[in-house]
Parts: structure tokens; C-alpha cells; sequence
């Protein structure tokens, strides 16, 4: 480009010569000299300089270049939308789902069964909740995304967050309402997920992924073996914590994981969570021993959560494109301690009884999904929870029975799942899933979900 | 909570490395990128292969091993253009090492330095898993690749002005043996002018277009989706009609498709190694293409 300059004045000046005599074509050939000699500087200058990728684009190009101008819409960010929709066949009604034993989480499944939270879901055909992600770089420092659960009147944000990588080597910080980093299912949107529900344990705990707004810090070792430590504090409204007026962090958490290969077919993580929240004021709705319902709320309820995850992935020389192999387990414990008021009489705004609550409880899942022939997947995963034990005052003075509360009588809940699914390409997978659904005190569920769940628009990468 | 911290100072003991080296670490997405790293940076760079031959570069996992590597790169070199979208962008969120982030100089996308083929007038997902920014699979025709070469080299004297001549002397008499290689090459394969090629997906285009062949179809119906019953029968009926000489299948393709058509068309089928160690006798890039052309002209009966 640079030497068209001159060569063009040249070419000008030359031009208005136009009826040249002698002299003049002497000075034309000393000014013909000179532009050569200009031009072999520039091309020696340019084969020094470093060429940039738009230079040695130009040099090999034939037209390849865009010459549209670029819209306002060029730094726009990646926007996808995931649609999930199921038919289910529930032998037994969903509305009267209880995981036996445990505390009803909380999270936006178990009241409409429009979410993906807690429970089975609706009867019949229905649309579940439609995510929306947006996500892209602010700033030469920051990127940020944003996912929000779309259901009927109501918008759920399940994650909104910014994030530094590398500004501190192997920091990454997070900040803003993000999934928990604990375990490994938890940070997984549920169009990734290999089943169409949660696992049981993360039901019962959680009531669905669990979420926070805080702080994240993550640190990653510069070790060949993936080695990886992470931080977090925030509010903890969610459950089992609960919303209360003050200043500081309600919720902790750290994790651990570490990482690796064995051969070239073979990758595995491991992990080890903990968890920490306060349940100010936490009610749930219980039955006493003649059925009639009571309204019972913690209060000062430290609630810790312990876990291990694991997660192996086999694939063939690495290529998981043929054929693919995934198993993943977790189990969690938890222990939660400090008040419970039982039946709150409205009218008087007191407690029947009221005592000491301590808990201890834990459950586990594994899966595992192979893929025989490329985009055709297997899976089956068996959850087992134990309400393990529930001390409670007033039981233990016998001013009431254990019965008194039904929720929490004793229980192993567990459940018994497979699945098979087709995904016609990386955006679209459908389902049918088949369980045996033992999470209810009596009764065995049969379920049968058909589901599609696809993704339009710009398709981030899942981690590991 | 003592057990746990004792069983985190018992991982961390196990996982830290002998004494890090001064040399810079280079994290190379594919093999081709890995055995130029080699050529121009000798002892001087410590490479990491994060795929294998035989694995499809588009489909490849973030998992955590190479993560860790990110984390410890000073400079990644891949195709770019989309190629590594799946796994790559993961990978650079979650290794928080900042060297390598897009725009810094330890960013190296070998596809930008060179005009890209097949580049889409407008893009849809119904076309398949299509490239918007062109097809990248640039490695495979070696006048591009001296290109990037070029560039690389210049790269590399960037980030290690340490050894900033070496890196110039390494790279001079790369290009200077490159070019030679080229033009036998070139000379070497004239009779494969023209011929005309099925490939299983557009991963040769850069090939079949340095060597003036025509890639009459794939056998993928769509990028990234598997033939199915119907396409492959319509494939059948194509090249009845317009026969082509080749079909080619690169050594990470599935080989079930190729071999069929083989069966049904008594078309030649020739194995290529498509990137360094896709065959034993492709063990660098010199050898890449000298195992390549002579797959090719043997299976032309050349």
C-alpha cells in the first residue's frame, strides 16, 4: 500500500509532461529510477517490519475480504436459547411428590413443576423452563454471563457473573449470582445434563443446582496435573440457607479438584466439596401423626455440606466422535443444627413446641452414559439418599411422637433410572427415559419422560 | 477439617512438578502445530501435543490435563477459525493464565495468517456445522503453512527475545529447505492434476487445492453430521453418473463409510495421514507431505 503513494504522484507529475522533449525524458528517466529505488526501500522496509494478519491476508487474498461494513452489531454478545420440552407418563401424582425423610428444598421445581428443580414434573406434554444465555467479553479484563430460566410468568435468573482469568497467574474471580462450584453436577446447566432430572441427592440438598450471589476464587495450579482450589462467599438465601437482614456472608464454601489423563483414551477428575450456610428463618410445611398439616420454621440453623465427586470419561485415542464412556458419583453429607419451632398457630404467632434440631443425612448417586455408535447414548444412574438421623427436643422429652413429623420419619429414598438418547447433531437431543422412583415413603413411581432439548443460537463449550 | 487439609498438602505434594525449566512451554492444539513448534524452536521450546492423530480436532474434550498445560503455556498455537470453538474457549476461561488469552501475544490462530477457502456467504445451522470464518484445516497445503511458518517464527522471537536469533537461523533454514520440499513436491505430483476426489469431510480442500484436484463431494451429507442410509445411497447414484478417482479418508475419520463406498463403486480408497502421525511414515511435516503425495500416486497407479 505504501508504495502506491508515490509511484502514483510520480505517475501524476509524469502525466502532466504529456508532450515531453528531450530534457524532459531525461528527467523522466532519472524520476523512473528513483521511484524503483523508493519501492525497493519499502519492499526491504516491509519485509523487516512483522506483518500483521490483515497484511498477509491481503498479499495471498483474491477477494476473500468482507467488504460489508462492519454493524453496530459486531461486538454483540453470544445469545442462546435452550428449549426443553417433555411428555411425561407419572404412574403416581406429582403434586404429592416428597422425598421421604428430608426437608423440602426449596429452588423453582417443586410448586408448579414447571422447573427442573425438585420432583417429576408435570403430567402429559409440557414446556419446561426455556433458558436464555448471554454471554461475552466487557473488557480486556472482564467476561460475563448471564442465564435466566424463562417460565410462565416468571424469570428466573440462574446465573449473572463476571469473570477475570489470568490476571493474577491461575487466579480466576467471579463475581455476581453464579451456580456453586461444590460437587460436580451443581455447575451444570440442565440441557447438559445426561438425564432429564436431577439427581436425588441434589434434589434433597439443594433442591435443584444451587446458586449463590458472592464471590468466587478460584486458584489453578501451574502443575502438569490438573490441580485446582476454589473459594466462595455469599449470601446463602438460597436453600437450605435462608434470607436474612445482615451485613457479611451467610454462605461459604471451598472445593478442591484434581485432575488427569491415563493414556490417551482415559481422563478423570476428582473432588471434595464443603459447604457452610445459616437458615435464619426457614419454614417448610409438615404433617403431624393424625395428618393434619403443621407449619413448622427453623431458626439459627447452621446447615454444613460435605462431599466427594468423581467423573471418568473414556474415549478412544481420545475421540469421543465414535464411541464414548462417562461415569460420575457424588455423595454428600450434611449435618444441620439449631432450632425448630413446631406448629405455628397464626393467630398467636407461637409454637406448639419448640427445641433443639440437629440432623444428619447424606445420600449418593452414580451414572454412567456410553455412547455405542456416534450420536446414540445409553445411560443408566442409581440414587440412594439416607434421612439417617433426626434429634429433635420435644420428641426426645416425649411432649411429641417422631411421627408427629411425617417428612422426616425415617427413610431411604432411592430411585433406579435409564435412559437412551439421540442427538441429531451437537444443538438437538432427544430422549426417552425410563424410573423407578422409590423416593416417596410407600409407594414405587413409575416414570416415563420423553423429552427434546435443543439449543439455537451460538452454543458455548461444556466443561469437562 | 485437619483430615482435609492434610489430604489437600498430600495432593498438592503429588502433583507438583520437578524443578520448572527457563525454556518457554508451548501448548499446540494439533500435532501439525506441535511439529512446527519442533522445527522452529528446537531445545528451546518445550511443546505439549494436546490432541493425537488420531483424534478428530473438532470434537476433542477440555479436560482437565489440559487445562493444567494451558495454565502453564506462554504461547498456544492452533488452527483457529473456529476449529477448536468446542473445546478451546473452555479451556481459556478456565486456566486463568492470561498470556494466551485472544489479542496477547501468546494467542497464535495459524488460519488468520492465510487466505481461507470455502468461506460462506451467509451462515445457518441448518447447514450443518459449518465454519463461518472459512474452512480451517490450513495445515495441509505447505505454501500456507510457510506462511504461518513465517509468522510463528516472528511470534516466537516476540515472546523469547532471549533467543530471538536462534529462533531467526531455525526458521531461515526451515523456509529454505520448506521451499525446496515444495517445488519436489510440486514436480512430484503433476499427474494428480485434475483427478477428482470424494473425501469424508472438507478437511482436504486445502490439499485437493495445492495439487489441482477437484473434490467432487463428501461423504458426510452435512458438516459435522454422519451419512445417513439415504445420502450414502444418493452418493452411490452421483458417482455412477460422474465417476471420481479417489476417495479419500484421513487417518481420524471413521473408516465404515469410505470402506463401503470402496466396496460399492470400486473407487481407489487411499488412507492419508492428514496431520503428523497420522501414519508411521508421516513423523514430521517434511514427511507429512512426502507420505501423503506417495499414498496418492501409488493408489493412481503413478
Amino acid at each position: 500500500m505504501y508504495r502506491t503513494i508515490p509511484a502514483t504522484a510520480v505517475a501524476l507529475s509524469l502525466s502532466f509532461s504529456a508532450g515531453a522533449q528531450e530534457s524532459d525524458q531525461t528527467e523522466v528517466e532519472e524520476l523512473r529510477q528513483r521511484v524503483q529505488q523508493l519501492e525497493e526501500r519499502l519492499d526491504a522496509q516491509a519485509a523487516e517490519s512483522a506483518p500483521t494478519p490483515d497484511e498477509a491476508t491481503a498479499e495471498i487474498s483474491t477477494g476473500s475480504q468482507d467488504t460489508k461494513q462492519p454493524s453496530g452489531n459486531a461486538f454483540n454478545p453470544a445469545i442462546s436459547l435452550i428449549i426443553d420440552a417433555k411428555y411425561r407418563d407419572l404412574e403416581l401424582d406429582p403434586d404429592a411428590y416428597q422425598i421421604g425423610g428430608f426437608v423440602p428444598g426449596g429452588g423453582h421445581g417443586d410448586e408448579d413443576g414447571h422447573g427442573h428443580g425438585a420432583g417429576p414434573g408435570e403430567r402429559g406434554f409440557s414446556l419446561d423452563e426455556t433458558e436464555l444465555s448471554i454471554s461475552g467479553n466487557i473488557d480486556p479484563y472482564w467476561s460475563g454471563y448471564f442465564t435466566a430460566g424463562v417460565s410462565d410468568g416468571e424469570i428466573d435468573i440462574e446465573e449473572a457473573w463476571i469473570q477475570n482469568s489470568g490476571y493474577f497467574p491461575g487466579v480466576i474471580a467471579k463475581a455476581g449470582r453464579f451456580f456453586s462450584g461444590i460437587g460436580y453436577i451443581n455447575e451444570q446447566h440442565p440441557h447438559a445434563w445426561d438425564f432429564v432430572d436431577a439427581p436425588l441427592v441434589q434434589q434433597a440438598f439443594y433442591g435443584g443446582n444451587l446458586g449463590d450471589d458472592g464471590l468466587q476464587l478460584r486458584y489453578v495450579a501451574p502443575t502438569p496435573l490438573f490441580l485446582e482450589f476454589g473459594v466462595e462467599v455469599g449470601s446463602g438465601t438460597n436453600f437450605p440457607g435462608s434470607e436474612r437482614n445482615q451485613n457479611g456472608a451467610n454462605a461459604g464454601a471451598a472445593f478442591a479438584h484434581l485432575g488427569g489423563d491415563v493414556g490417551f483414551s482415559n481422563s478423570y477428575r476428582i473432588g471434595a466439596s464443603y459447604r457452610q450456610t445459616e437458615a435464619a428463618e426457614r419454614e417448610y410445611d409438615d404433617e403431624d401423626s393424625t395428618g393434619a398439616e403443621v407449619e413448622n420454621v427453623f431458626s439459627d440453623l447452621k446447615s454444613k455440606t460435605w462431599g466427594v465427586d468423581f467423573v471418568w470419561k473414556w474415549a478412544p485415542n481420545g475421540d469421543p466422535s465414535t464411541r464414548n464412556f462417562k461415569f460420575q458419583a457424588e455423595y454428600f453429607n450434611r449435618t444441620e443444627d439449631g432450632q425448630l419451632g413446631y406448629d405455628l398457630d397464626d393467630a398467636t404467632e407461637t409454637f406448639a413446641q419448640e427445641g433443639v434440631y440437629s440432623s444428619d443425612q447424606s445420600g449418593w448417586y452414580a451414572q454412567a452414559v456410553y455412547q455405542f455408535i456416534p450420536r446414540w447414548r445409553v445411560g443408566v444412574r442409581y440414587d440412594l439418599l439416607d434421612s439417617g438421623t433426626i434429634e429433635y427436643e420435644p420428641v426426645t422429652d416425649g411432649s411429641i411422637s417422631r411421627d408427629d413429623l411425617q417428612l422426616l420419619r425415617e427413610h431411604k429414598p432411592e430411585r433406579t433410572t435409564v435412559m437412551i438418547d439421540f442427538a441429531s447433531s451437537e444443538f438437538a437431543r432427544f430422549r426417552l427415559q425410563y424410573a423407578q422412583d422409590k423416593a416417596r415413603f410407600d409407594e414405587t413411581d413409575d416414570q416415563i419422560v420423553f423429552q427434546y432439548i435443543v439449543s439455537l443460537g451460538a452454543h458455548g463449550a461444556h466443561r469437562f | 477439617m485437619r483430615m482435609f487439609v492434610t489430604c489437600v498438602l498430600v495432593i498438592v505434594a503429588t502433583a507438583l512438578p520437578h524443578t520448572a525449566l527457563a525454556k518457554i512451554k508451548a501448548f499446540a492444539c494439533e500435532p501439525e502445530w506441535a511439529s512446527l513448534l519442533s522445527e522452529l524452536g528446537g531445545k528451546d521450546i518445550s511443546v505439549y501435543q494436546a490432541t493425537s492423530p488420531k483424534q478428530d480436532p473438532h470434537r476433542v474434550e477440555a479436560r482437565p490435563s489440559l487445562v493444567a498445560r494451558m495454565r502453564s503455556a506462554d504461547i498456544i498455537v492452533c488452527s483457529g477459525a473456529d476449529l477448536e470453538i468446542g473445546w478451546l474457549p473452555v479451556l481459556l476461561q478456565s486456566a486463568g493464565n492470561s498470556k494466551v488469552q485472544p489479542g496477547q501475544p501468546g494467542y497464535f490462530m495459524a488460519a488468520e495468517w492465510v487466505e481461507r477457502l470455502d468461506v460462506p456467504e451467509k451462515v445457518d445451522r441448518s447447514m450443518g456445522d459449518v465454519h463461518p470464518y472459512g474452512n480451517p484445516h490450513v495445515h495441509l497445503d505447505p505454501r500456507r503453512l510457510a506462511v504461518i511458518a513465517g509468522a510463528l517464527a516472528q511470534r516466537l522471537e516476540e515472546i523469547d527475545p532471549d533467543h530471538a536469533s536462534t529462533y531467526k537461523q531455525r526458521s531461515a533454514s526451515f523456509q529454505e529447505k520448506w521451499s525446496a520440499s515444495i517445488q519436489r513436491w510440486e514436480t512430484e505430483a503433476t499427474s494428480l492434476k485434475g483427478l477428482r476426489v470424494v473425501t469424508y469431510h472438507r478437511d482436504s480442500a486445502y490439499l485437493v487445492n495445492w495439487l489441482g484436484m477437484a473434490l467432487s463431494s463428501t461423504i458426510e451429507s452435512k458438516p459435522g453430521i454422519p451419512p445417513s442410509a439415504s445420502h450414502l445411497a444418493k452418493l452411490l447414484e452421483q458417482l455412477k453418473a460422474e465417476p471420481a478417482d479417489l476417495i479419500l479418508r484421513m487417518a481420524y475419520n471413521e473408516p465404515k463409510a469410505p470402506a463401503w463406498l470402496n466396496e460399492r463403486t470400486g473407487i481407489t480408497l487411499v488412507e492419508l495421514p492428514y496431520t503428523v502421525g497420522g501414519t508411521k511414515q508421516a513423523k514430521d511435516l517434511f514427511t507429512l507431505f512426502d507420505d501423503t503425495i506417495n499414498r496418492l500416486l501409488q493408489a493412481t497407479g503413478r
